[in-house]
Order: C-alpha cells, then structure tokens, then sequence
C-alpha cells in the first residue's frame, strides 16, 4: 500500500518534472516581464513549482499546467509587489496592472499569455546570452532559463561540480541586476551583434556534445539535443533572421550523424570513414530545409549559413568519393573572406588536399605552422599527419600523431591518434 | 530521446472538425516553437492501405480497407524530449485536442545497428 503510493507520488513527480521542461521558460519569461527582476522571478516560478509538487499528486496535474503555473508564480508576484507598495507608491500602478490580469478569465489570460509570450522568451534568451556575462555564466543561464535544465543536469553535461554551476548562476543573476539590465529586446542596431552572442552560446553548447573537449566520450548527445532544442526555439523566435536557420541547419546536419559518429565501444569514426547508411536522414531534411529557409531571408550567407551548405556537401553526397570538394572549397574560401580564422584555414586546407591533391593541402597546412593560435590545437598535427601518410612520408605522419595526441584532453580522441601513430610507425 | 505516437481514433469518432483543426494546428505550432516536434502527418483516408505480409518467405500484397475500425491509423508524429515522462505530456495535449482514441507511443532506439 505504501510502496504504491510512493510509485504514484514519484509519478506525479517525474510528470510535474515534464511539465516544468515544457513550461518553465515561459513562466519565468512570463514574470520576469512583471517583476522586472529575473533572479526574482526565477525564485517565484521556482515557489510556484513547489506549490505544484504539493498539491499535484493529490489534487491531480490540471487541465492546464502552465495557465497554472503562471498563475501561482503571479499570486506570488502580486503578495511581493503589495507588500513593496507599502514603501513605494510608485510600484502601486504595476501591483494593479497584474491584478487586472489576474482578473480575467482563464480564457482571455491564455490569450494574454500566448500574445506575449514569444516575446517574453525573447526578451529571456538575449538577457541570459548578455555580453555582461561570461561565456560559461551565458551558457549556464541559457540551460537553465530556456532549457530548463536543473543545476545538477548542467554541472554533469559538463563535467563540473553542481556547486560551481549553481554559484555561477548566482553570480550571473547578481551582475545582470547590478549592472541594471533591462529585460527587453535590444533595439535594430544592437540586435544582430546580441543575437549573434546568442547563437554562440547555442552552437557551444552543440559543441561540446559533438565533440566534448575533455572526459571519456567523444560525444554526449544529450548536449547536443539540447542545443537543437534551443536553435530551433529561438529560429521559431526570429524566423527573419537568417543566421538562426544557418545554425539550426548546421546542427541538424551535423547531429544527423552523432550514431555514424562513433563505433561500437565508442571510438570515433571520421567523416569520410562514416557509414553513410546510418546518417539520420529526417535530421538531414530539416537541416537542408532550414539551410534553404537562410539562404531564402538572408541577403549574403554569414559565417553559420556557410557552414551549414559545407556540412549539406557532406550530406547529399551519397559516397565520399561523390563530394563536391571544389564547391566545398569555395564555401571555405567565402567564409574565410568574412569569418577569418585560422580554424578555418585549416579546414579549408583539407578541402583542398581533396579538390587538388594532398601535396596543395599540405602547403596550406605548413603555412599555418606558426600560427600561435593553433599551437596547442591537436587537429594541427593530426592534419598534417593525414596528409603525409598519403604522400607516404610515413616517419613523419607517426611524429604527428603522437604529438596531436599529446595535445587532446579527449580520452577516445587520443586512442584514435595513438593508433593512427603506431600504424604509420615502421614496426606496425 | 525520439519517440513515435501512432494515433487510432476511437470507433466512435466523428470526421475532424474545423474547429479541432485549428486547435491541432495550435499544437502543432506550439510543438514547432518548443522545440520539440521532428514530424508530422497523416494518413490520406481517399488511398486505401496496403498490406504486405510475408510467411515462410513468400509475400502476399493485400489492398484494401482495415479489418477492423480500431485498427486505423490516421496520423503519426515524432518528436524529441528529454524524457518518457515530458513524452507522455505532449501526448496527453494531443489527446486534449485529438477526443477519444488510442495513442501509441515508442521511443525510437538510437543507434546504428550491430
């Protein structure tokens, strides 16, 4: 009896837990635009989802969990804004400005809500991807805020203690108060340098789970879903900007092949090396269809739209041997004009030694030997390995490869180089 | 996590209103902007199903109508969420517009096969 009433009760638990995935941004949104204060509203809808584990498993989960929710979270806002209107006159007219709202029908409140509430996730992706921040507060904010992840979820995904991940959600709340960061869309000029830190938080997070940069697995797909989740989000947001499609058509494409990614106990498996079979082709569809939507609202392609019609080459190639090298080095060549890095001039380098032969490649890869930036960048040597091994300079490949993976913090990636190494040594 | 829901209407069911296709329409683009929906679609009730079986190797192609009304297949969707538990809440927003009948749902498996 009692055994059954805890499964109904963590079962009431796990689908209050679903419903606060689904709606917890909104509601914070939703209170941040009343309370002007996201740290408080975060506490407010934090109040209201406790409310919901009270009476949830009892009362049962309401016909609408997120009128509800927003709802509770505002009865609080409404107790909170009462009790500052005793000290200041000024906050009165808000207090009744949400009682109003409060008044209406659940219909018209759902109107109100559904009016508003694009707009309010907005105003929530650009204050948590605020240049105020750092880049790791930013990424934490996003999670938390519009993924609607737990500290604990975070902290795992990237391998950090709990406490470091909720201090820096505290410290970040705490700037964006002190530095008096208003919860508001940032106006024309500011909008495409704001959406493009938000679109770098995004494309960091898919980046870590396509190819973690430290741990033992090579991928951790639960980021990577994340960050789709969140592309597509903020494109449904900003359907007029193209560079959101650019990315969200990146990401799908390039998780189209997170299963053809890695091989049976987990080692990597390089793009050209892939089983093509295995490459998710509904991801691949939605990716090309989202390349398409960018291509067709923007004027010329930027640095994620370019990227997208490299990874696309990739896709609607049916075989390595049928890609498209040269139109891919003339989509490395436009992104070089406007994105220039020396990332990027490595990968252009590769595209090359595929276009015109390992021995063009590899010129372009020597150039960028006293690039400073890459020196502790393992795909440097691992690069010019792949190449000297087809040029048969077989001594050479192996000094590479033992030095790339020197320089991986990635457990799976340094087996994969310290084999590549050992089969160009004489003996293997 | 992908899941699929294949949905059956109940035996009763009227034909879809306007009214209720607007509302799933609603859904639909909720679904869209959460994230969360991968696809959608429906069955084309004026082309009649093809059956396909094989026994001992040999295949027989049946054409036409389902044997029993519980049967039909009118719609599918896959989305990804992040657990079975926030699966299930779509789905029973689904039912909330969709009226009486069946979703079945299963999580498509990740990985190549081996």
């Amino acid at each position: 009896m009692l055994c059954s009433e805890a499964m109904a009760a963590s079962e009431a638990q796990r689908a209050v837990e679903a419903i606060w995935r689904i709606e917890s941004a909104s509601v914070v949104a939703g209170l941040a635009r009343i309370v002007r204060d996201l740290g408080l509203a975060e506490e407010l809808a934090q109040d209201a989802l406790v409310a919901a584990l009270e009476q949830w498993p009892t009362s049962g989960v309401p016909e609408k969990p997120g009128a509800w929710l927003m709802a509770a979270g505002k009865h609080r806002a409404i107790d909170l804004l009462r009790r500052r209107q005793r000290l200041e006159s000024k906050q009165g007219e808000l207090g009744r400005e949400v009682e109003e709202r409060q008044g209406m029908g659940t219909d018209e409140l759902d109107a109100a809500l559904d009016d508003t509430v694009g707009d309010d996730l907005l105003r929530l992706v650009f204050i948590a991807c605020h240049p105020v921040l750092s880049e790791e507060s930013r990424v934490a904010l996003t999670l938390r805020l519009l993924g609607g992840l737990t500290t604990g979820e975070i902290a795992r995904a990237f391998l950090v203690p709990e406490t470091a991940i909720a201090q820096r959600i505290v410290r970040a709340k705490r700037t964006l108060a002190e530095a008096r960061i208003p919860f508001e869309v940032p106006r024309a000029p500011e909008v495409t340098d704001r959406l493009s830190s938000v679109l770098a938080v995004i494309y960091l997070v898919f980046n870590e789970g396509y190819s973690a940069t430290a741990g033992e697995d090579w991928v951790r797909p639960a980021l990577c879903e994340d960050a789709l989740r969140l592309g597509r989000i903020v494109a449904e947001l900003v359907p007029n900007e193209a560079e959101v499609h650019g990315l969200v058509a990146l990401m799908e494409i390039q998780a189209s092949r997170l299963k053809a990614r890695t091989g049976p106990t987990g080692e990597p498996i390089l793009l050209l090396d892939q089983n093509r079979g295995i490459w998710d082709q509904l991801l691949i569809r939605r990716g090309l269809a989202a390349l398409a939507r960018a291509e067709a609202v923007g004027f010329a392609p930027g640095p994620y739209t370019l990227q997208a019609a490299i990874v696309a080459c990739h896709a609607r190639a049916p075989s390595p041997d049928e890609t498209d090298w040269s139109r891919i080095v003339s989509l490395y060549e436009l992104l070089a004009g406007i994105a220039p890095s020396p990332v990027v001039e490595l990968n252009r380098a590769v595209a090359v030694s595929m276009a015109s032969g390992p021995d063009a490649g590899l010129a372009l890869v020597d150039m960028l030997r006293s690039e400073p930036s890459l020196q502790s960048y393992h795909l440097l040597p691992s690069v010019r390995g792949d190449l000297l091994v087809k040029l048969g300079r077989l001594d050479e490949a192996h000094a590479e490869f033992k030095f790339a993976a020197s320089l991986t913090r990635n457990a799976r990636e340094r087996t994969l180089l310290l084999e590549r190494a050992a089969a160009c040594s004489p003996s293997g | 996590m992908r899941f699929m829901a294949l949905w059956r209407p109940g035996p009763n069911a009227n034909p879809p209103t306007e009214n209720m296709m607007a509302e799933m329409n609603k859904l639909i683009d909720e679904m869209t902007k959460a994230g969360v929906m991968v696809q959608t679609g429906g069955w084309n009730p004026a082309s009649p199903c093809t059956v396909l079986k094989s026994a001992s190797g040999k295949v027989t192609v049946t054409d036409g109508p389902y044997t029993e009304a519980k049967e039909v297949i009118a719609g599918f969707a896959i989305f990804d969420v992040k657990s079975k538990a926030e699966a299930i809440d779509w789905g029973k927003r689904f039912l909330q517009v969709a009226g009486d009948g069946t979703s079945e749902m299963r999580e498509l498996v990740d990985g190549q096969p081996r």
